[in-house]
């Protein structure tokens, strides 16, 4: 049993150097082999989990922490590998129309790289989400952006090749000041292990200063306001597939490892004055994102300004549960809020992308003033579209509206009402871009009704899968969330 | 203490004139400078596994690397420049800096002295491993896992490379044609060097489980021999199509995670050695990954197929 987690990182790992002599065909066939082991090992770890009550944990090498390294899967990393495994099968699935190789055709570049890439982030991001050891979570976080960013160019053009130098350079700052406070911390506490360090560390200034200078690498990796320039052309120029995984996961990665940081290491020394200017980072990024969505002329661009505002929200969970630390309601309300958010947006996300891949496929470009007609010719990719949209607005009942849900109420008992206006705010404005994507599809098409190319039912069926569950999550028990209080070290005695 | 303020004083010296050199030249050469003497530093402080990998990875590999793009950003017309920030603004990045690494300096004072350590349980569990260098300890071993995942990262890194093929280059022979030296010092290194080379290598690798050296050491020079001749136009790399190519720098890694799982199967916990297997385990791994990792490395330096001279 306590092997799942390490089965669940190595099973990628494996496929993805396996997948480099394979070669792209098989590279192809063995992703598409090992999705379904992938997902039911996830599927089965947040079984256990919901059923035990307790993380799982597991020592590598039976070396237990410090000297060695341990995984530890709880609640919130269930949620997640789950969330990813789904993410990723439907994303390789949707991609073997770009990136696939027919028997005896000759091997692309794009379709060579493509396969052990996603290999690559669906190992990194399940490392990222299970490891407890700051130094390996740094070779996780390594990999990510190694993988994530030859994504960004894989159609190889000078626009798309700028745009991934320009988040290379912010993703390898990232690097540089997380592993700097890496090395502050093992010489202040002699260990790297996290249940470790939430024993160990107290306020000190090498403590803040670490902490401090890994919380700006990653929010740099997260995109968070005012460090998410590179964004935007590097989420809206990749590859519809690409731009799914990079949107709705690789951002959350360094997210999770926020959230470790200060809720897991720093779980015994709340910061309540920082969290609160990370949430106004967070509001900014909700109405600003937002507001940039709304004036945005290019599809992939106004879904790729959605995320920098959806990250935002992400970053209202770290006040509230800074405010009332230890054993609470509101605090347990934020974190299920934060977290469920983090899932919703994925599927949401997701979904949103691989709907405009196949909008842009179909039209050839991706002008918003130009689509119309997409409600008579693809109604299914305009419904997909529609669903995430929802979502991300929080409408009820969807995942959305019980994430915003969540938040707004712990805001509102933490007597911390200004995030409660922030978050309606927000939800005004995604309705307005999603209606302004929704309106122009619904019109008539006039001359400018696209070209009939074939678009295959299974990739319109996986982007409105991926949008359906961002919805259904709002259907689920109040009772299923608890899930991801598993293991919370904060709310540990 | 005098020579060793020297040394610092140098470091920042040498560091400072990279940061301002004009050419980017100068400025790569200064910062292989800096890495030579940061070898020495780590040499001082009794690091030797450290010094020999600045050595090798952070002087030597990423200087190579960065004199080849100083040669191929020669040949391509300057992009427009980028509109320089402001004075307001340079100040500004100038105080932060400055303010960043007085924090630095102030906080690395305050560090609990003797500062926490895990070398004691370190020493105490090496002999489990039967290695007599705990830095081998500690990467094969204690955390074996973190070797492993870098070793995979070094593959990516060679997929992310060939991502970049220009169009119509796919499959072919890496990096663009070396003129073939006759005579002069290149082409002398590039015919003596390389047996010697190889011996040392063999050596470092050898000994790095019970002295300081290893895969990554060894690993660097092995690539320095397959490069040398390369840059003299002696030998020409094999297609990136090549099976035994992909095979040869994925191989490492292969059977490093199969020597855990079968810990993991055996032992049950991955990357786990039965007793008394240890030392044979990790040696069979280090000798398949440095064979893994030269190849990669030399790879990384070689780069993307060319299509303007090959097709």
């Amino acid at each position: 049993m306590g092997m799942l987690p390490m089965l669940a990182v190595m099973l990628p790992v494996l496929a993805m150097v396996a997948a480099v002599p394979l070669g792209a065909r098989g590279a192809e066939r063995l992703t598409l082999a090992v999705l379904p082991i992938g997902l039911a090992l996830s599927i089965v770890i947040a079984v256990i989990v919901q059923l035990t009550q307790a993380p799982i944990l597991y020592h590598l090498g039976h070396w237990a922490p410090p000297l060695g390294i341990a995984f530890r899967a709880d609640g919130l990393s269930a949620a997640m590998l789950v969330t990813t495994a789904i993410v990723v099968a439907a994303v390789a699935i949707f991609a073997r129309a770009d990136f696939g190789t027919a028997s005896g055709a000759p091997e692309r570049r794009q379709a060579f790289a493509f396969w052990p890439l996603l290999l690559a982030l669906w190992a990194a991001i399940n490392l990222l989400l299970v490891a407890n050891d700051l130094f390996t979570l740094y070779v996780g976080l390594e990999l990510l952006t190694f993988a994530a960013m030859p994504l960004v160019c894989l159609d190889g053009s000078r626009a798309t090749l700028e745009a991934a130098l320009r988040y290379l350079m912010f993703a390898l700052l990232g690097s540089v000041l997380y592993l700097l406070g890496v090395a502050l911390i093992y010489g202040a506490a002699g260990t790297l292990d996290i249940v470790l360090l939430r024993e160990r560390v107290t306020a000190d200034p090498p403590v803040i200063l670490a902490i401090a200078v890994m919380t700006a690498g990653l929010l740099a990796k997260t995109a968070l306001l005012p460090l998410h320039l590179w964004l935007p052309p590097a989420h809206a120029g990749a590859p519809a597939a690409a731009s799914a995984i990079l949107s709705a996961l690789v951002v959350k990665g360094s997210f999770i490892l926020l959230l470790r940081l200060w809720f897991g290491v720093m779980a015994a020394v709340p910061l309540p004055d920082a969290a609160q200017i990370l949430a106004g980072l967070g509001a900014t990024a909700i109405l600003l994102g937002s507001v940039a969505a709304l004036r945005e002329t290019r599809l992939k661009l106004l879904v790729a300004y959605s995320t920098v505002a959806q990250i935002g929200y992400l970053f209202l969970m770290f006040p509230l549960l800074a405010a009332v630390p230890g054993v609470s309601d509101i605090a347990a309300k934020a974190w299920t809020g934060g977290v469920v958010q983090a899932v919703s947006h994925a599927f949401a996300k997701a979904a949103m992308f691989l709907a405009a891949g196949i909008m842009a496929a179909r039209f050839g470009h991706d002008r918003i003033a130009e689509l119309g007609g997409a409600g008579r010719a693809m109604p299914v990719t305009l419904l997909t579209f529609a669903l995430a949209g929802l979502s991300l607005m929080g409408v009820p009942p969807s995942g959305g509206f019980a994430a915003k849900w969540l938040l707004l109420s712990a805001a509102i008992g933490a007597g911390q009402w200004w995030w409660a206006l922030v978050i309606l705010g927000g939800g005004l404005l995604t309705g307005g871009y999603v209606y302004r994507v929704l309106a122009s599809g619904l019109r008539s098409g006039g001359a400018a009704v696209p070209m009939s190319t074939p678009v295959t039912w299974r990739r319109d069926g996986m982007a409105l899968g991926l949008a359906v569950i961002s919805v259904a999550l709002g259907f689920l028990p109040l009772a299923a969330f608890g899930l991801v209080q598993v293991g919370q070290l904060d709310l540990a005695p | 203490m005098i020579a060793d303020l020297l040394l610092v004083a140098a470091m920042l010296i040498v560091a400072l004139a990279s940061m301002l050199a004009r050419q980017a030249f100068t400025a790569v050469a200064l910062f292989i400078a800096y890495g030579l003497l940061l070898t020495l530093a780590w040499v001082r402080l009794a690091a030797v596994d450290v010094a020999m990998t600045e050595a090798a990875i952070g002087a030597g590999l990423s200087g190579v690397l960065l004199l080849g793009a100083v040669r191929r950003l020669a040949t391509q017309a300057s992009p427009p420049p980028e509109q320089p920030p402001g004075p307001a603004m340079t100040l500004l990045i100038a105080l932060g800096c400055a303010a960043l690494a007085a924090a630095l300096g102030a906080v690395v004072l305050l560090l609990p002295n003797p500062a926490p350590s895990l070398a004691a349980p370190v020493a105490a569990n090496l002999p489990a491993t039967d290695l007599g260098n705990p830095v081998t300890g500690v990467l094969m071993s204690f955390r074996a896992l973190d070797t492993l995942l870098e070793s995979a990262v070094v593959l990516l890194a060679v997929v992310c490379v060939w991502a970049l093929t220009p169009e119509g280059g796919w499959g072919g022979v890496p990096g663009a044609a070396q003129p073939v030296q006759r005579d002069g010092p290149l082409a002398l290194l590039a015919r003596a060097l390389p047996p010697l080379g190889i011996v040392i290598a063999m050596h470092i690798l050898w000994v790095g489980a019970d002295a300081p050296g290893g895969k990554f050491q060894a690993a660097a020079i092995l690539a320095a021999m397959w490069l040398l001749p390369w840059m003299a136009g002696l030998v020409t790399p094999p297609p990136i199509a090549a099976r035994w190519l992909r095979w040869t720098i994925a191989i490492g890694p292969v059977v490093f995670i199969a020597i855990g799982l079968a810990g993991a199967v055996i032992e049950g916990a991955f990357l786990a050695y039965p007793p008394g297997w240890a030392k044979p385990l990790i040696l069979i791994i280090e000798f398949i990954l440095t064979a893994s990792i030269a190849v990669a490395l030399a790879l990384l330096v070689i780069g993307t197929p060319d299509t303007a001279q090959r097709r």
